[in-house]
């Protein structure tokens, strides 16, 4: 793609510099802490038998290992073809009910994906409400959703979010300058936005796309559910019904090597593209786009999106409270998961921050070898399926700090390291934009680093930071793995409140936490949402 | 907008978001070095200190990995706490994901007792000696059927395999006379079945023992060629019954019970025993068993006691539909007798040969 010559500017001038000797180490220790798992994995396979070898060699891994990485792939594809058209509506547009429909479009991020999928089938699956609207109109059978279009669907509806979260915030920090300057000079909207808009959005929408792939090819919940035979499926299926954990180790760690290879692909695609410095200077409120008659489709369009990622589960959760109500089934006491919920996600979010911060100016900054591996590195601990990470940290922390094991802040720092390129995503596309420039001028006029991180680049990263921050808190009170085997015994959260009831089928039950769960999300995303747009 | 009067609010509430973040890590920070304090007496159960972290050391409070859930025996451990005085803090989660979790702790555990969902996560454990032989006062009150021979584990509650069937499509005289006859080309397409789960497993696994590597291969190749539908759980089997997708699923016996509390008696699914000492009406038990590397082996015999005594066996009866297993104790009014039913004649500690089964399952396709 030709991008104009302001763009080819390269974004940072001091790549020469070698990085503070500090900020390596500090960014070393982050990056072993996320690999863990994957040693774990190697010292478990390497002691598996032939029986668990040959399990691997079956051809039947391949097709699975396709399958997953289809999944994956599309999952990636479809987050982006919602995130970045609803980024872009609820940010510069006349959208009809823009505020609410940013706060609605994000909080699907707080559905769990497997509560996601029952309400789906409840709503689309066959003799679902969909279908007996249907069958009185006279058609007869429904597509399945069962297989790889309902994963797809469900998988795509729970996490188009990171795609549109990461793009808003780019969105919003965008000086439109020189969007504006690509149509006075004649581009028509749909060429200045693909010529200076798109490319300034790239590594947010890229960043976001994988998030969304990886969580797609580690799910173990949704795909279940709605029978997809995946390759995380199979691993866990192999952890079920076996106590092999060699045989098991064996296949996650090819599963990682697909995540892996999805990581590097995503890295390529970027770099192909300039690395884009936008010229900060004075920003400017983006001038608002009129719809015109376009209004109503694009209001269409996230009704439809939001009803189906949101109020059909809500619909669902009330459904199954109302049942449960009726037959006289008593509403359970919820404050110590609350509680337990609220603590965990906020002290993870903050942890995910502070460890973010340091990995986003390395690789930022001090773009190169080291930086990019350091950053890739940080997938180790977010594409492994949830058991696997959640007896990788069983083993170690036995191993090396048994006096931390089963400990709140042993469960904090397992968060914070799984979900831990939610927020450096978002943290490395905010300081893009920022350019090192503002940050040499105020040290040129004597402040100190410190006073120049304090005051020039934190606030101005704060867009960037705050949704980091509510992707690594709204992942966490959704988290399950991790929570039922690393927490400390009798520590449980909303997540494994639903989980425990409606595993037993005991759906009335699993319907208070689930609805709680989804209020205090909504609640979260209201107000990181206002704050972010206060401050824009 | 008026930037300059919408600061002072916008900074307050920047403020008011780190401070709560600051504060949930100093709450996770705390709690860290909180010591083991849990009061005797108390619901300990859903208080989050780690009183079971290993360093520890033996205290008052019972650490339970439990197998089954928090819905199911988080009132009867609570009561288990006011009846004996100790403070009980459990771990819920997957009965064979919580038996990894035992083999990778190994004798570092904190754990105390393990109470699981089937037999096979305890017979597992057992084969790498993790488990302590128990009281055989406790053992003499449950049918040896439903105990390890070395007395390492103890049945708790019993769930039957059944065949759930719609009412609707179905008479009982439609219904199989043998799980064996489900292979017939009549049932195609209209069988429900959660190859993924562990009891179908442990079914699976009873078939090889009772009749061999190839009937039990024959049978499975017969259902598989008759394009069951697959289910992630059996309660999601149950309701593919109900909903029509499915005439008849292989199940345990209580998952229609539950529909049937929740959704009310019109539920248009019904249980079908198979008769006979037939395969099909196999009875698995949920049981406990006390880890070898326990410091408080004598509260942990305590729990299992309790687990076995009347009240606990009513409670499992009334609360969870599954039958009490000790010896005198009556199952639900809308079940038949657990002597009624003619279970077929099996070790229940053969069921931890799950590699096997998984292994047959594969290459029979009927699991991936």
């Amino acid at each position: 793609m030709a991008l104009p010559a302001v763009l080819r500017r390269p974004a940072v001038v001091t790549s020469d510099r070698r990085p503070p000797v500090a900020l390596l180490a500090v960014v070393a220790v982050i990056g072993v802490l996320a690999m863990l798992p994957l040693a774990y994995l190697v010292i478990r396979a390497a002691g598996a038998d032939e029986r668990a070898l040959e399990l691997i060699a079956r051809p039947r891994t391949v097709e699975l290992l396709i399958s997953s990485v289809v999944l994956s792939a599309g999952v990636g594809l479809g987050a982006m073809l919602l995130g970045v058209p609803l980024a872009w509506l609820t940010t510069r547009t006349d959208l009809p009910g823009r505020r609410a429909w940013t706060v609605l479009t994000v909080a699907p991020l707080a559905v769990p994906s497997y509560v996601l999928a029952f309400a789906l089938i409840a709503g689309l699956g066959p003799r679902g409400a969909l279908s007996g609207a249907l069958e009185s109109l006279g058609v007869e059978r429904l597509p399945s959703i069962y297989g790889l279009p309902g994963a797809l669907l469900v998988l795509t509806l729970a996490t188009y979010p990171y795609v549109l979260l990461a793009t808003r915030a780019t969105l919003m920090r965008a000086d439109p300058a020189l969007e504006e300057a690509a149509r006075s000079l004649g581009d028509s909207f749909g060429t200045a936005f693909r010529r200076v808009t798109l490319p300034l959005l790239a590594p947010a929408i890229g960043t976001g796309a994988l998030l969304a792939a990886l969580y797609a090819i580690s799910d173990f919940g949704a795909v279940s559910i709605l029978r997809f035979d995946s390759f995380a499926r199979a691993i866990h299926v192999q952890y079920r019904s076996s106590f092999d954990r060699s045989g098991a180790a064996a296949l996650a760690l090819l599963l990682v090597a697909a995540a892996f290879a999805l990581v590097w692909a995503e890295a390529r695609v970027r770099r192909r593209r300039a690395a884009l410095q936008v010229p900060h200077g004075a920003r400017r409120v983006a001038r608002v786009v009129p719809l015109g008659r376009w209004r109503w489709a694009a209001v269409a369009f996230c009704a439809t999106v939001v009803g189906l990622a949101l109020l059909l589960p809500a619909v669902t959760i009330t459904y199954w409270l109302v049942r449960g109500l009726g037959q006289g089934e008593p509403l359970q006491l919820l404050a110590h998961p609350i509680r337990d919920s609220l603590v965990a996600g906020a002290a993870a979010a903050a942890v995910a921050i502070i460890l973010a911060l340091p990995v986003a100016f390395l690789v930022v900054r001090y773009p190169g070898r080291l930086a990019s591996i350091a950053e890739r590195a940080l997938y180790g601990a977010y594409a492994v399926p949830g058991i696997a990470l959640a007896l990788a940290l069983v083993f170690f922390s036995l191993n090396v700090v048994p006096f931390l094991y089963q400990t709140l802040a042993l469960l904090v720092l397992a968060y914070a390291v799984r979900f831990l390129p939610q927020a450096t995503g978002t943290t490395r596309a905010a300081l893009m934009l920022i350019g090192p420039r503002v940050p040499e001028a105020a040290r040129s006029l004597g402040r100190s680093p410190f006073q120049v991180l304090r005051s020039i680049t934190l606030p101005l990263l704060r867009p960037g930071l705050l949704a980091g921050a509510a992707l690594v808190f709204l992942s966490t009170i959704k988290e399950l793995p991790l929570t039922l085997l690393v927490a400390p015994t009798g520590f449980g959260t909303l997540a494994t409140q639903v989980w425990g009831a409606a595993n037993e089928g005991f759906f009335a039950r699993a319907a208070a936490p689930a609805a709680v769960l989804m209020l205090i999300s909504l609640t979260s995303v209201a107000l990181l949402l206002r704050d972010g747009e206060r401050s824009a | 907008m008026d930037r300059a009067a919408l600061a002072p609010r916008r900074r307050s509430h920047h403020v008011g978001v780190v401070t709560v973040m600051l504060g949930a890590i100093l709450l996770a920070a705390c709690s860290t070095g909180a010591p083991p304090t849990a009061p005797v007496g108390t619901s300990a159960s859903r208080d989050p200190s780690p009183a079971g972290s290993a360093s520890a050391g033996p205290s008052t409070s019972l650490t339970v990995y439990s197998g089954r859930t928090e819905e199911l025996v988080g009132p009867l451990l609570e009561q288990f706490e006011t009846a004996s005085g100790i403070a009980v803090q459990a771990r819920y989660g997957d009965s064979a994901e919580l038996a990894a979790l035992l083999l990778e702790e190994g004798d570092r555990s904190p754990a105390d007792v393990f109470f699981s969902q089937d037999a096979g996560a305890l017979g597992a454990l057992a084969e790498e000696g993790l488990l302590a032989p128990l009281d055989p006062e406790v053992l003499g009150r449950v049918d040896a059927r439903f105990q390890d021979d070395e007395g390492r584990w103890v049945g708790v509650s019993g769930r039957a395999r059944v065949l759930a069937y719609s009412t609707e499509r179905l008479s009982e005289a439609d219904l199989p006379g043998s799980v064996t006859d489900l292979t017939d080309p009549a049932w195609a397409g209209r069988i429900g079945w959660a190859p993924t789960n562990a009891s179908l497993q442990a079914f699976v696994t009873a078939f090889r023992q009772l009749e061999g590597e190839e009937a039990a291969r024959a049978w499975l190749e017969g259902i598989v060629a008759n394009d069951p539908v697959v289910y992630a759980s059996n309660t999601d089997a149950v309701q593919g019954v109900a909903a029509g997708e499915v005439d008849v699923a292989l199940v345990n016996h209580y998952y229609l019970m539950r529909l049937l509390a929740e959704n009310g008696p019109e539920y248009p699914v019904a249980n079908h025993f198979f008769p006979g000492g037939d395969l099909g009406s196999l009875v698995n038990a949920a049981g406990a068993a006390i880890l070898s590397s326990s410091e408080r082996a004598d509260a942990a015999a305590e729990l299992v006691d309790y687990l076995l005594s009347e009240d606990a066996q009513t409670y499992f009866s009334e609360e969870t539909f599954e039958y009490p297993l000790v010896g005198g104790m009556a199952a639900d009014p809308g079940l038949p007798a657990l002597d009624e039913i003619e279970t077929p004649e099996i070790d229940l500690n053969a069921l931890a040969d799950l590699q096997g089964t998984v292994e047959l399952m594969r290459e029979t396709g009927a699991v991936d």
